[in-house]
């Protein structure tokens, strides 16, 4: 047994010089654990944010133009006012994803008591801004309204009210979870090429199998891939995540991040083996790479990092539970934002740990009929 | 240094080693166009200097040999004579063109062949014979009927024409090199250079490849050929000589005059007295102990060695019994089974029938143990070209357990006996073959195994070293008593094996001593007893028509000069050369293919069913303090909305935050005490409503949902106690949801998952097509070809385009059918758009693989420039429209966004082509820069 890890030990270093010497390849990881992650954290905006919007103004009236002053950052741009034709086709053109339409004497009808209507049209394809823009619109509009109104409304007067406080993100920054989603993606993507590119190009150089004919087993060869590779990318995802996120980012970790880094441990594991049984799929790297395409895009839409897991078909939530990436997303977002202890991740943690276990063996089994096949 | 070369008469070098006071009649000063001018060239690669100040002078129309150990420079100089690698100093005019010019060598191009060394390198495995030939045709500019005409000729002329239908991977080493010579030759040169074009190919072959050069050269006798060799004898055929040794030209005129002025009778010889005086040594012949079988068990037994690989059988019912302490050759042409044979006895392939045995015991995959007895070297350079030649032999001792001191000790006496002193701190990659090999078999030795089992350890290796080599086996077989297991096509080297086996096919043909065969075939030589044991097996298989016969008829040059097609014909003719060779290999590669077009479907239909906005399951708790009427009637309202789904109770407020915090519950309802008499008192009580907020996004909604349900249940408690408003909202706020009324998830998704599968399944289609040519080495028929950059770029573009429309293609049918999307707009302009988006997505790869240096790192690389802005910056889950900064400006600069434009445009808003004049003017401009990219990160020459 130590001889085995004396050996897995040799052909660690040897992974390591291998990785010095492609420079494109280092300053390609450098890359999506910094820059990456600050434009992706900055630049996206899962809640209604910075929402397009124009108003058809056919009243001209003071409200008219109240109305649009009261539409404001950071829940939407400043509104432009535009006619119809050319609303249409901001619309069409996907410019714009809400079109107020304030008809000719809405503040007169309005006034009057004559129940004028407002037209709010919304581009429903942007599933992500159309149903809060339009009652956080509704909630705008009915405030300068009210105030508008001559005589207060006697509305429906609350007997009670709520005190909504949004937990572990009190201001619901985008930034603070897709900073931390985009490394789990970029480790995800990284491990499945990095490893099993790796596999793949000693196949080709034919350094495998000189490998194989010394006292050298197949999962010691295995072993030290995975370790060396997957060590590289678990340091960088962890200064990232403390450099970038923490620290630049400001974005507060909640829980304890020994605990987050075991996991981050076991889940680079996990698909690193991952793409070392992809590649004793593979014939050849083109086809490793199409075949690597779907499984880390798949992984990603279904991780829980794109859209909720709870909002996808039952069905498809209970073959979710047992991948990888979803319980990472999972035991990740329990433990930086709600800042959960091992007795809530144990399970997610188990299945990362089992599925490693599992990808591992698969690729051990293939290794040397993949050897065959070359021949 | 005894001198560094000077120029004595025009254009003629003679180093300081040699005098040649008389020479003979050197031919006149080469006019332009003439012959070939080499005037004070150096060469480096990084500090390494493979040409130092080197000056020839030849002439055309000649055959001319460039003869030299390895490492000497020899390819370098080829190299930059056939204008492939770009000249750092001096000039050399080939032919009267200059090579430093671009547009006079460009011009000269079509006029030369370049043979580059290595079986087969500038093939395409999976080509047929013919499809090989015909796109080095299509390359030159050929019409068809030339093409056929002159293929034709040309297979029949090097005894291919039975088989042009064999993939070029199926083909034995010394039929590979002859489709390299018919591709070579297909565009009737002027002149041809073949780097060492007979290295690792059999005795036969060899003899059939020089017939077929000189029938060749019979018929167009204005043909100049240039062949470098690292066979003495076989440089003796050659008019002209260029002798060359560290960088230097050693001699260079006629053969006749060089050994008339060096007095020897061999080429060997002569070269061996033109090296400088403290070079010279080392070189006499040495004897080898006769073999005595110290006893026991053989150490190697085959019996009835069989291994199949599906329905090909390589290697067919093989025995032998190798004794200890033998030497053991084994000879047989290129992929006989061979190299097979002996993977089987390291337990690196498993057996189909058959047993072998090594000192007894049979051969197990698993068994680390045996591996401790056993030094191997494949054929192929097997060590990693990134770690340096120290670093090498230092994990190799380590790996077979050596402490890390002895390791050390080992690695230093290893240095020394072969000769790799000079190079332990350098990386393999830039060394010449030869030193290659030498490290390798410095490798296999490292732990003194009782077994070493070489295949064709001297491929390549030149004859100094060769001898050197040898002299190290036999003192390892005799002194150490290891038993020799060898390879060769070298007939000297299997000469000196005590027993040697002749292979053909997977069948071993017979088995003796070198004498035993000689006399059992009353042959003269070794290679003559060889060759007729080979003849003999052919004789029924009809494999190897021998070159010749077939070549009696009308000279091929004799069809006329052709010039390739000018102008955009032109152009274009050359491109579909490289896309149509790119389209078989892909045709071919039905996985490939698969992947291609099942990929993005799979990535469609897994989004469409899993993507998903509408919030349906908000798991809530209570902790309800006031458990009165008023306060449940609260809860009820939550348990009745179809949002939100009711989880325990919690019993106070600490355990409903450790629920949220555990992520048990999204929503905790915390009811104060006394809310119900507080409500009815109009004391204005608060709920705290805690929201999990770990996805921002999830957190906002679930706010929103809970302000609409309370606000529902106020109505409801207000309309109870009769409480009826009075008034109507003075104003009637009318949402109108246009494109997709039903708000429906998988309507606003299909278009975005069209458009992010065919931005990371394309790009990564053509990711490799540069840099894996690169690292296989196929890039050279670029380089030596009168095609740009420009016309390789578009034809590794075009089929890929294709095969991406029919996943585009797919992709829109599945949408429309089992997705249940309709496509509200127009069919075509969805699919203008996405035919250059295609082009923009393939270009990007292109531009990737340009400019990375690993394959690994392109992959890496188009899979992160795709996925994080086709994810995050096209208007994917988030519009492109709400990004600000530089968020906005990737979304904007990145093709995929301005797709998504089309796609949804197209499906969900059925608008036409007119609004997306931009989105198409966006998306053929990124097209274009990509490519433009790509060409510019290209070069046309190696370094």
């Amino acid at each position: 047994m130590r001889r085995w890890w004396i050996t897995v030990g040799l052909l660690c270093r040897k992974e390591a010089v291998s990785l010095r010497r492609d420079g494109v390849l280092l300053g390609l990881i450098v890359f999506a654990f910094t820059a990456a992650i600050l434009v992706v954290a900055n630049g996206v905006k899962a809640e209604v944010s910075h929402a397009t919007i124009a108003f058809i103004d056919e009243d001209r009236s003071t409200l008219s133009r109240q109305l649009r002053e009261d539409v404001q950052e950071p829940y939407f741009q400043t509104p432009v006012v535009v006619d119809r034709e050319t609303a249409r086709e901001r619309l069409d053109r996907g410019t714009l994803i809400f079109v107020v339409d304030v008809p000719p004497r809405f503040e007169a009808d309005l006034l009057a008591g004559r129940m004028p209507s407002l037209d709010v049209q919304v581009d429903a394809t942007a599933m992500t801004q159309a149903g809060l823009g339009v009652v956080y619109l509704q909630s705008i509009f009915l405030n300068r309204i009210a105030e508008a109104m001559p005589r207060p409304v006697a509305g429906p007067a609350l007997p009670f009210h709520l005190v909504p406080r949004i937990r572990f993100n009190p201001n619901a920054e985008s930034a603070w979870f897709s900073s931390v989603m985009q490394i789990v993606t970029n480790v995800t993507v990284l491990s499945i090429i990095l490893v099993g590119a790796a596999v793949i190009r000693e196949r080709e150089h034919g350094t495998i199998e000189h490998l194989l004919v010394l006292p050298v087993s197949a999962s010691e060869i295995a072993v030290a891939k995975i370790v060396a590779n997957g060590l590289v990318i678990f340091v960088a995802a962890l200064l990232s995540l403390l450099l970038v996120v923490h620290v630049w980012l400001g974005v507060p970790l909640a829980g304890s991040l020994a605990l987050f880094a075991l996991c981050l441990f076991a889940y680079v594991i996990a698909v690193s083996a991952l793409g070392m049984m992809l590649a004793t799929v593979a014939p050849a790297m083109p086809q490793f790479g199409l075949l690597a395409v779907p499984v880390y895009a798949v992984a990603y839409l279904l991780s829980g990092a794109a859209t909720p897991v709870a909002n996808m078909p039952s069905l498809l939530q209970a073959v979710i539970g047992v991948l990888p990436t979803t319980q990472f997303v999972s035991l990740t977002q329990s433990i930086l934002y709600r800042g959960a202890g091992l007795e809530t991740v144990w399970l997610p943690l188990l299945v990362i740990v089992v599925s490693a276990v599992l990808f591992l063996l698969t690729a051990l089994v293939r290794f040397r009929s993949m050897l065959a096949r070359q021949g | 240094m005894a001198g560094r070369p000077r120029r004595s008469a025009p254009g003629r070098a003679v180093s300081g080693a040699v005098s040649v006071p008389d020479a003979p009649a050197v031919p006149p000063p080469a006019a332009p166009g003439a012959g070939i001018r080499v005037e004070n060239v150096g060469h480096c690669y990084g500090k390494t200097e493979a040409l130092r100040d080197v000056s020839v002078d030849l002439p055309a129309g000649t055959t001319i040999g460039v003869i030299g150990p390895d490492g000497v420079g020899k390819s370098t100089l080829l190299g930059l004579i056939a204008g492939v690698r770009r000249l750092q100093g001096g000039r050399v005019l080939t032919l009267g063109c200059d090579m430093a010019d671009r547009r006079e060598r460009e011009a000269f191009l079509s006029r030369v062949a370049f043979m580059p060394q290595g079986l087969g390198k500038n093939l395409y495995p999976t080509l047929s014979v013919r499809e090989n030939i015909d796109f080095f045709a299509r390359l030159f500019g050929l019409d068809a009927r030339t093409r056929a005409a002159r293929i034709g000729q040309l297979l029949e002329a090097t005894g291919l024409a039975p088989f042009p239908d064999r993939p070029a991977a199926q083909l034995s080493g010394g039929m590979k090199q002859k489709v390299s010579l018919c591709c070579a030759l297909v565009h009737d040169p002027d002149l041809v250079i073949l780097d060492e074009p007979t290295t690792g190919v059999d005795p036969l072959s060899r003899r059939q490849f020089w017939t077929l050069v000189d029938q060749l050269r019979a018929r167009r006798p204005g043909m100049t050929v240039i062949v470098s060799t690292a066979y003495m004898e076989e440089a003796e055929r050659f008019e002209w000589l260029v002798a060359m040794n560290d960088g230097q030209v050693l001699a260079c005129d006629r053969t006749e005059a060089i050994l008339r002025r060096t007095g020897r009778a061999t080429l060997e010889d002569a070269y061996i007295s033109l090296l400088p005086e403290a070079e010279r040594a080392g070189a006499s012949a040495f004897s080898i102990p006769p073999y005595r079988d110290p006893g026991g068990a053989p150490a190697i037994e085959a019996d009835g060695l069989t291994k199949q690989f599906g329905r090909f059988v390589a290697v067919d019912h093989v025995s032998f019994h190798i004794g200890r302490g033998e030497i053991f050759g084994f000879l047989g042409s290129n992929g006989c089974g061979k190299s097979t044979t002996m993977k089987m006895l390291t337990g690196l392939l498993d057996v189909s029938a058959g047993s072998a045995k090594v000192f007894g015991k049979p051969v197990r995959a698993g068994d680390l143990e045996s591996r401790m007895d056993i030094g191997y070297m494949s054929q192929a350079f097997s060590l990693y070209e990134e770690l340096t030649v120290r670093q090498n032999l230092i994990l190799q001792a380590r790996l077979f357990r050596f402490s890390a001191g002895e390791a050390e000790t080992r690695v230093r006496a290893a240095l020394a006996d072969f000769a790799l002193e000079g190079v332990a701190d350098l990386r393999p990659a830039g060394l010449p073959l030869g030193i290659r090999q030498r490290l390798q078999l410095a490798a296999a030795c490292i732990n003194d195994p009782s077994i070493l089992i070489l295949d064709e350890p001297t491929s390549g290796v030149d004859p100094a070293a060769r001898e050197m080599f040898w002299k190290h086996l036999v003192a390892l077989s005799r002194e150490k008593q290891v038993t020799i297991f060898v390879s060769t096509h070298f007939m000297n080297e299997a000469a000196r094996c005590d027993r040697i086996s002749f292979m053909h096919r997977g069948r071993v043909l017979a088995v003796g001593t070198p004498d035993e065969l000689v006399q059992a075939r009353h042959a003269a030589t070794l290679e003559d007893a060889f060759v007729a044991y080979l003849e003999e097996a052919m004789a029924g298989d009809r494999e190897n028509v021998p070159a010749g016969e077939a070549a009696a008829g009308p000279a091929v040059a004799a069809s006329g000069r052709h010039g390739p097609a000018t102008g955009l014909r032109g152009w274009v003719a050359r491109a579909y050369a490289f896309g149509r060779r790119e389209a078989v290999e892909l045709m071919r590669d039905r996985l490939r293919l698969l992947f291609a077009v099942g990929g993005p479907a799979v990535l469609l239909l897994i989004a469409a069913f899993s993507i998903s906005f509408d919030i349906n399951t908000v798991r809530f708790t209570v902790c309800d303090h006031d458990r009165t009427q008023a306060s449940r009637e609260l809860v009820e309202q939550f348990r009745g909305s179809r949002y939100f789904v009711e989880r325990a109770a919690s019993p106070d407020s600490a355990t409903l935050e450790e629920r949220l915090r555990r992520g048990e519950v999204d929503i905790g309802i915390d009811i104060p005490v006394a809310f119900g008499r507080d409500v009815a008192a109009g004391r204005d009580p608060a709920i705290g409503l805690a929201i999990d907020g770990a996805v921002p996004f999830l957190g906002a909604n679930i706010r929103s949902y809970a302000q609409g349900v309370v606000m529902q249940a106020v109505l409801t408690m207000m309309r109870e106690k009769g409480v009826v408003r009075t008034e109507a909202a003075p104003v009637q706020i009318l949402p109108r949801f246009v494109y997709n009324q039903e708000f429906r998830s998988v309507y606003a998704m299909t278009p975005g998952t069209i458009m992010l599968a065919l931005i990371l399944i394309p790009t990564m289609l053509t990711a490799l097509g540069v840099v894996r040519e690169k690292e296989i080495g196929s890039i050279i028929n670029l380089y030596a070809s009168p095609a740009t950059v420009g016309q390789y770029l578009v034809g590794k573009q075009v089929p890929y385009v294709l095969v991406a429309l029919v996943a585009y293609l797919v992709l829109v049918l599945l949408s429309v059918t089992l997705l249940g999307v309709p496509l509200k707009g127009s069919f075509l302009a969805l699919s203008f758009g996405a035919l250059l988006y295609l082009f923009a997505a393939t270009g990007l790869g292109l531009l990737v693989s340009a400019f990375t240096t690993s394959q690994v790192a392109a992959i890496f690389g188009a899979a992160l420039i795709c996925l994080i802005p086709g994810v995050n910056f096209s208007g994917l889950l988030y519009p492109v429209s709400t990004l600000s900064g530089l968020g906005y400006g990737v979304g904007m600069g990145f093709p995929a966004g301005w797709f998504q434009i089309i796609s949804l445009g197209s499906f969900t808003k059925g608008v036409g082509a007119a609004t997306f004049v931009t989105a198409y003017l966006v998306l053929a401009v990124s097209a274009v820069v990509c490519m433009l990219g790509a060409r510019l990160m290209i070069r046309k020459q190696e370094r």
